[in-house]
């Protein structure tokens, strides 16, 4: 059992007039090796959910255990805790302020009290797992495009060794091949080392094709925690929300209104389009 | 931490001294500090706090915002009271090893931490319950005069109003920043005097360069509205005096006149 929160609640600006409960009694089970998606309508509170999960924000009330350990206790090493839990912000490139990429990377390991040649290693790892080119290396990080920054960021991150890998929203602000590269990557990431990812975002669809397990915020409350097919057959309340299924759903779903014999519960397009052949021959 | 700075900051609420215009507070809180050192004996004191008392209490902001404000300055109260407590000469009443408290002391330091208290509540009150946009509005027009000297009381007040707007922004940032760099373990709270300057660094680099992205933006978006300065603008909310603001200048004008009638006469 990697990380658990028993009945968190969080509140901002407590005790004053501005008083604003962000999280209302979220309990979670993060088991290791999972790849999860937390899903929510702006201000639902995805982010101040995750920055408590690496001790960034202590919660007002309720407990919080990372491998069966109270994190909020007083004397549990919180450093030790974020190199073990990375978050990666959303817009992680405005935290970037070396002069090069590499040692920008080299920034997280080195506070970790290694040597420098073991920074620099973890570094260089990192860089080529997010898929940064050599040449890029020795340049300033404020001279890349945005997808690329992004990426130094997300090594900046990686180069601790996390076990569990939170990203804020990585997609925002990227045209769609820059998404789906950086959502590759991190899935490949997954495939190559099994940590536990869990993944932040607004759009379904970014999440459909990748997660195994879905969470949906609404006004601080988890509303649903399941796989893709169950969260996504509640669609009518997604919308309520202000979120969306994906837009297979809804095609599978008119199919079917049509007479079609087809399974409605498919999320990605390849299973949709499966699904669709199957219904054709049988016509 | 940084939420303990009150100073300068807007209390969003409904209450009369709230819908007042600019103008009469700028003049009421001027107006207060300088009767604070017109002030000679404590009956005057007396009559100043009761004055704030019921501004505060018109105010609708509680009374406990406004003295978290007042953290921040209570080294230097502390300070100053220390320093007159101290070093004034009079008659001794109370002495030990090279120190002497006189008489004269106890009441200077009283009336000097009296009088920073009320200076710094009455002026934080005149922000907390006015707008940045409110405040530089009415700066501008109190000012308005100058222009014929050829000061640029406009472009004055937008800097002004821009920086105070800034302030919460950037306050944010900092917040946001120093969040993403404990994430990759960066400490801002050990080490030595050198070491924490040192470590200020990841923060401070991206805090400038965001500043000036910042600023980069407003101007390209006042620019993309036609912002050429204050010549022939006109103003969406002009300021216009209502009943109850000649209400208020009347009500501060009695307070001035008994705090200097009463506050002079020798105790
Ligand atoms: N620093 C802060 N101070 C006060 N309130 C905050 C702060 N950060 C967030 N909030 C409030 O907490 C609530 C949850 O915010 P949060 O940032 O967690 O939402 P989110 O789901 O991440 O939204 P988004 O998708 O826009 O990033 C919101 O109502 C927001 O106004
Ligand atoms: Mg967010």
């Amino acid at each position: 059992m990697a990380i658990l929160l028993n009945h968190v609640n969080y509140i901002y600006d407590e005790d004053t007039a501005m008083a604003n409960a962000a999280l209302i009694d979220v309990s979670l089970k993060i088991p290791d090796g999972q790849f999860i998606g937390i899903i929510g309508h702006t201000g639902s509170g995805k982010s101040t959910l995750i920055q408590h999960m690496n001790g960034l924000i202590a919660p007002s009330s309720g407990q919080i255990f990372f491998n069966n350990e109270d994190i909020c206790d007083r004397d549990y090493n919180k450093k030790n805790l974020r190199a073990r839990v990375g978050l990666v912000f959303q817009y992680p490139e405005h935290q970037l302020f070396e002069t090069d990429c590499f040692k920008d990377v080299c920034f997280g390991p080195k506070n970790l009290g290694l040597s420098q040649k073991d920074a620099e290693l973890r570094a260089y790892t990192a860089l080529k797992q997010v898929g940064l080119e050599d040449e890029y290396f020795y340049q300033s990080p404020f001279d890349l495009s945005g997808g690329q920054k992004r990426r130094v960021a997300i090594a900046g991150v990686l180069a601790m060794n996390p076990e569990v890998l939170i990203l804020d929203e990585p997609t925002a602000g990227l045209d769609p091949k820059g998404r789906e590269e950086i959502l590759g990557l991190i899935s490949e990431l997954h495939r190559k080392t099994g940590i536990t990812i869990i993944l932040v975002s607004h759009s379904m669809e970014d999440v459909a094709d990748y997660v195994e397990r879905i969470i949906v915020m609404n006004r601080g409350r988890v509303t649903f925690d399941g796989e893709p097919k169950e969260v996504f057959s509640h669609y009518k309340e997604l919308e309520e929300m202000g979120l969306a299924a994906p837009q297979v759903t809804y095609c599978m779903q008119e199919l079917r209104e049509a007479g079609f014999d087809v399974d409605t519960s498919v999320t990605t397009l390849l299973e949709a389009k499966n699904e669709i052949l199957k219904a054709f021959m049988k016509c | 931490m940084l939420k303990d700075i009150t100073l300068g900051q807007y209390y969003r609420t409904e209450s009369p001294l709230h819908r007042l215009d600019p103008r009469v507070k700028i003049v009421a809180t001027f107006a207060f500090i300088i009767s604070l050192f017109l002030v000679k004996n404590f009956i005057g004191y007396l009559i100043a706090g009761l004055f704030l008392l019921i501004c505060i209490r018109l105010s609708n902001v509680p009374v406990r915002f406004i003295f978290r404000g007042m953290k921040a300055i209570f080294f230097l109260l502390i300070l100053t009271m220390v320093f007159n407590l101290f070093l004034t000469p009079g008659i001794v009443v109370f002495s030990f090893w090279k120190l002497q408290i006189t008489k004269e002391g106890i009441k200077l330091a009283l009336m000097m931490g009296i009088r920073l208290v009320f200076l710094i509540t009455g002026s934080s009150l005149m922000t907390l319950t006015t707008t940045p946009n409110n405040l530089t509005d009415g700066l501008e027009k109190l000012l308005g005069p100058l222009k014929k000297i050829r000061v640029p009381v406009h472009e004055i007040s937008m800097m002004m109003s821009i920086a105070l707007r800034f302030i919460p922004i950037l306050m944010e940032e900092t917040d946001k920043i120093m969040k993403a760099q404990m994430a990759r373990c960066a400490d801002f709270e050990s080490g030595s005097v050198i070491n924490r300057a040192k470590n200020l660094i990841p923060l401070l680099v991206p805090l400038f360069i965001s500043a000036f992205r910042r600023a980069n933006d407003l101007a390209m978006a006042m620019e993309a509205r036609c912002y050429r300065g204050g010549d022939g603008r006109t103003k969406m909310k002009p300021l216009i005096y209502q009943k109850r603001d000649f209400i208020a200048y009347l009500c501060i004008l009695l307070y001035v006149v008994m705090v200097v009638v009463i506050g002079r006469l020798p105790v």
